[in-house]
């Protein structure tokens, strides 16, 4: 019997050493490749590897995937696979009733439930009467099926992730082929481990199909979804896809300077296996360093850009107010996690907005940009490539940790459908003078050590209008501190208006930005099926706002703010249109929004004002 | 032996920028500014290739001084962006101008890095052993004790020797001249300039208003001749005023003889290895104090290695040559890929 389902959630979980990150990547690349949308999250510990078998040392990995309507990664799991009792315990707080458990009997001893924060034994004691728990002897199956390979003990047993994962293609009708490939691949020259892995999921698969536990297995119907070629792609890796991508389009080479931190380090990871395409790597002593690098490597005239997370965009900004004053295209990449200090390193937040917009000494307008979703970190690393290098200013591009480390299909984007990236050059010593500029975006010319008869000076000392000269005049200074404003004002005329979702709707705005796009809109889209009264805007530029900001808000009764911090948009938007009340819905714990969540908040408004 | 005559393209007057030069009257930076120009005119360095990247102090308003390419950056971190614009274009010829406060107080960490990596750089760091700039307080190579604006009752830390530090962090080239010297310093820049890595080039500076006559009696007239060793590759380690005392190693330490005392002959005198890649001996010519010693002038190290721009363009080169993608549309429909029809 085979039941058929439009979208489902699942989540692996175990210690930190149980290969859940694996067990979830293998799943989401087949059922991607099935055509299913896709949305993934891995959680794990900060530590390394925290106390084995504790809470504090679960690490997971959550994958929701459907025909229709995966906007987010799915706010609880219809399906759990608990590799042990700190994963069950991990997860209990989240778990919605009829959820399917399935779990590692073998795991359950008295001294591992004790560890994992039990007190009695939850199978038992009712602890889990809510669920449909499926136990299965996974460790001591996994180490029968292989035994007569002559692994050792500790090697039988790291293939446990693949029994799980087995039991999950059965319980979902997916093929195997695609993980036996790729076991077959990555241990070519390992053929014993690749053989024990794929036995394993065999023995998994085979052991689901077998039970009468499951009664009956589900498919997913691939997405209706634009045609074309598509492929997983992690935030980060599409933020750097998308800069080497702007580089090429600009026809310069791609510098990146930068230290590593959580959770934007996979940024460089990933850059840096890309040295064949003309990328230049530094990674530097410290995040200064690394700034300071790209303000270098730009003004020799590379495309450059540093990546960091909160605490590494606290030790720049001295930095880019210098690339503010230089007027040098920079690009630094925020990956937000929480904070402050070094706060939550792994968990996501979005409460680098005001230190990006404000966080400098003196009046210093930056470019601010923010990423929706991880496949859409590629254009939107592009489009900060692209202002960069035509408006000669730096541009902060925020993503988070919930897109950074989140995964969805991107449909690949060859060079030729990119537009072109054109920077700002001189050809003509007599017209040339440093700080002379386009007359439309204010931008001056990048010209770059090695030209002859074009040799300047610049420098963080105020500059003289035209000629950059070093100047203290009282009223060149007042000018000066105009145009950099005007200057970023106007990269406005070159931004698309924002648009409204609902536009006929009255009563409710929902005002979203950045990384959490998914999930406010799949809330959003979920209730105006109900109801016509709610709208949604979405920003993705937020310095300068698209010309059209203020018109949008004027048609509603109500507007709230939806954020994953204090209150920082809701501020900054307060601050520009006082005309406006904003409301605020705002979380901060680390933890991406949920679809139930922000339908009962907009429910409770849109009643409020029937009532 | 042919001598080659130096045909200057440019005089060294036309590298300087029409910008009024503002250090105070009597400060040393104005000879370190004739020097690097002739330094410059002599090794023909076309001004659009010369880049001069400062960090902050009195010294790194150095930049506006010359008609070539010029960046004053923020304090401490002129290596970082040195580093980034040379990587970017390894043809220019990079001049890093720093400070002793600049380099070893704020930018410590950043002076330390670039002398490891070995980035091919010319690192002018003007040591006058005060903070100029901020009208007097003491700076990372301020003597124990001394009395500044901040130190009112002397100082109570021990300072840095630039050139322990440097070959500390294994410099391959470090070299030391006096602001009075032009000719030294001319030609130890280009010794620099022509040397392949990170070159630090340690200037006495003398701050004539907050620190006047620190290095005087290194740099006076009468005393000089006693008091600087100015070391050659390959010759002997002779100075004074007649060039008849000398520099001899006794055991593990160095001392000071004087040819025909007590049977001194020139044959006991040490030969200055500047290429060895042994530093143990360089090292202690950079410790070398007054009075017991003369202080250690010249090139003490200049020693060939890979530098790291050169490194990293290499490995970029392989890769690109060595690469199964031709270009990124490759890289983006490889592996995991689905159609969707």
């Amino acid at each position: 019997m085979k039941t058929e389902l439009q979208k489902v959630v699942i989540k692996f979980a175990g210690d930190s050493g149980d290969g859940m990150q694996l067990a979830g990547t293998l799943f989401t690349d087949t059922t991607a490749s099935i055509g299913n949308q896709i949305a993934t999250f891995p959680d794990y510990p900060s530590e390394i590897r925290a106390p084995q078998g504790t809470v504090a040392g679960v690490s997971g990995f959550q994958v929701h995937f459907g025909t229709s309507g995966v906007h987010s990664i799915g706010d609880a799991p219809d399906v759990l696979i608990a590799m042990n009792p700190a994963a069950l315990n991990a997860n209990l707080v989240n778990l919605k009733p009829e959820c399917t458990v399935i779990i590692d009997s073998d795991s359950f001893s008295k001294k591992s439930l004790e560890k994992a924060g039990f007190e009695g034994d939850p199978l038992e004691d009712g602890t889990l009467a809510e669920y449909k728990i499926i136990e299965a002897p996974i460790t001591s199956l996994t180490k029968t099926s292989i035994a007569d390979l002559g692994l050792d003990n500790k090697s039988m047993v790291r293939c446990k992730n693949m029994f799980a994962l087995g039991m999950i293609f059965w319980l979902f009708n997916e093929p195997l082929e695609q993980t036996i490939e790729f076991f077959n691949q990555k241990f070519g020259k390992k053929p014993l481990i690749a053989q024990a892995n794929i036995t394993v999921l065999k023995t998994g698969h085979n052991f689901a199909e077998t039970i009468e536990a499951f009664k009956t297995s589900f498919i997913v119907p691939p997405a209706k979804k634009v045609a074309g070629v598509y492929r997983n792609i992690t935030g980060n890796e599409a933020t750097a896809w998308g800069l080497m991508a702007a580089a090429k389009k600009a026809n310069r080479d791609l510098f990146l300077g930068t230290y590593p931190i959580t959770p934007a380090t996979d940024i460089l990871h990933e850059l840096t296996k890309h040295k064949w395409s003309g990328v230049k790597i530094f990674q530097a002593e410290d995040e200064i360093a690394g700034v300071c690098s790209a303000i270098g490597a730009s003004f020799a005239g590379d495309l450059a850009i540093t990546t960091t997370s909160g605490p590494g965009m606290a030790l720049k900004t001295e930095a880019i107010g210098l690339a503010i004053m230089a007027e040098l295209p920079l690009v630094i990449v925020n990956v937000q996690r929480g904070g402050p200090s070094t706060g939550l390193p792994t968990k996501t937040e979005q409460s680098d907005l005001s230190q990006a917009l404000f966080g400098r000494n003196g009046d210093s307008p930056a470019v601010v940009i923010s990423a929706s979703t991880p496949a859409t970190c590629f254009d939107w690393a592009f489009e900060a490539c692209r202002i960069a290098i035509e408006h000669m200013t730096p541009v902060i591009l925020l993503t988070e940790s919930y897109i950074a480390n989140g995964a969805e299909p991107w449909k690949v984007k060859l060079l030729d459908e990119l537009e072109e990236i054109c920077p700002n050059t001189c050809n003509n010593v007599e017209e040339w003078a440093p700080y002379k500029r386009n007359a439309e975006t204010l931008a001056r010319k990048w010209v770059t050590p090695g030209t002859p008869g074009y040799e300047h000076r610049i420098g963080g000392l105020e500059k003289e209008d035209v000629t950059g000269n070093v100047s203290y005049m009282p009223l060149n200074h007042e000018k000066m501190i105009q145009i950099r404003d005007e200057k970023v004002a106007r990269v406005a005329n070159s931004i698309p208006l924002q648009r409204v979702k609902g536009k006929n709707a009255n009563k409710l705005l929902v005002v979203g930005w950045g990384g959490q796009f998914g999930v406010i809109f799949g809330a959003v889209n979920e209730l105006q099926q109900e109801r016509n009264n709610i709208a949604f805007t979405h920003f993705n530029y937020i310095n300068p706002l698209p010309k059209n900001t203020g018109e949008i808000f004027e048609g509603f009764e109500r507007i709230v703010v939806c954020e994953l911090n204090n209150g920082q948009f809701a501020n900054y938007l307060q601050a520009q249109f006082p005309q406006f009340k904003f409301e605020r819905y705002n979380k901060m714990q680390g933890l991406p929004f949920k679809i139930k969540e922000l339908k009962e908040q907009f429910n409770e408004i849109l009643e409020a004002g029937d009532a | 032996m042919e001598t080659e005559t130096i045909q200057c393209l440019l005089k060294p007057k036309e590298y300087g920028s029409d910008q009024e030069v503002k250090w105070c009257p009597g400060c040393g930076d104005y000879a370190v500014l004739n020097a690097v120009k002739k330094t410059l005119s002599e090794l023909n360095i076309p001004k659009e290739k010369a880049t001069f990247i400062s960090g902050i102090g009195c010294s790194s308003r150095f930049p506006y001084y010359m008609d070539c390419y010029g960046f004053h950056t923020i304090h401490g971190r002129a290596a970082g962006v040195a580093t980034g614009t040379k990587i970017a274009n390894p043809d220019l010829s990079v001049w890093m101008v720093s400070g002793d406060g600049d380099s070893l107080a704020i930018g410590g960490n950043h002076f330390i890095h670039a002398v490891r990596r070995n980035v091919d750089i010319n690192l002018l760091l003007f040591n006058n052993e005060i903070y100029g700039l901020t009208k007097g307080q003491y700076s990372p190579t301020s003597e124990k004790g001394k009395v500044t604006k901040s130190s009112p009752h002397g100082t109570v830390e021990e300072p840095f020797n630039p050139g322990e530090l440097a070959l500390g962090s294994n410099s391959r080239f470090f070299a030391r001249v006096p602001d009075t010297d032009v000719k030294m310093m001319v030609e130890v820049f280009k010794q620099a300039e022509q040397h392949k890595g990170f070159s630090v080039v340690e200037i006495l500076q003398n701050c004539v208003i907050f620190n006047d006559k620190i290095h005087a009696t290194l740099t006076a007239k009468e005393t000089k001749a006693d008091n600087q060793l100015f070391l050659k590759h390959g010759e002997p380690m002779l100075f004074g005023a007649e060039n008849t005392k000398g520099i001899r190693l006794n055991g593990l330490e160095l001392e000071v003889v004087t040819i025909g005392e007590n049977g001194i002959t020139e044959a006991d005198i040490l030969v200055h290895d500047a290429e060895n890649e042994n530093k143990t001996l360089q090292y202690m010519l950079t410790q070398m104090k007054l009075l017991e010693f003369p202080v250690a002038m010249g090139v003490i190290r200049n020693v060939k290695a890979t530098t790291y721009d050169e490194a990293l363009h290499n490995q970029r080169k392989h890769e690109m040559e060595n690469s199964k993608f031709n270009s990124l549309d490759d890289l983006f429909l490889s592996g995991n890929t689905f159609k969707v029809k």
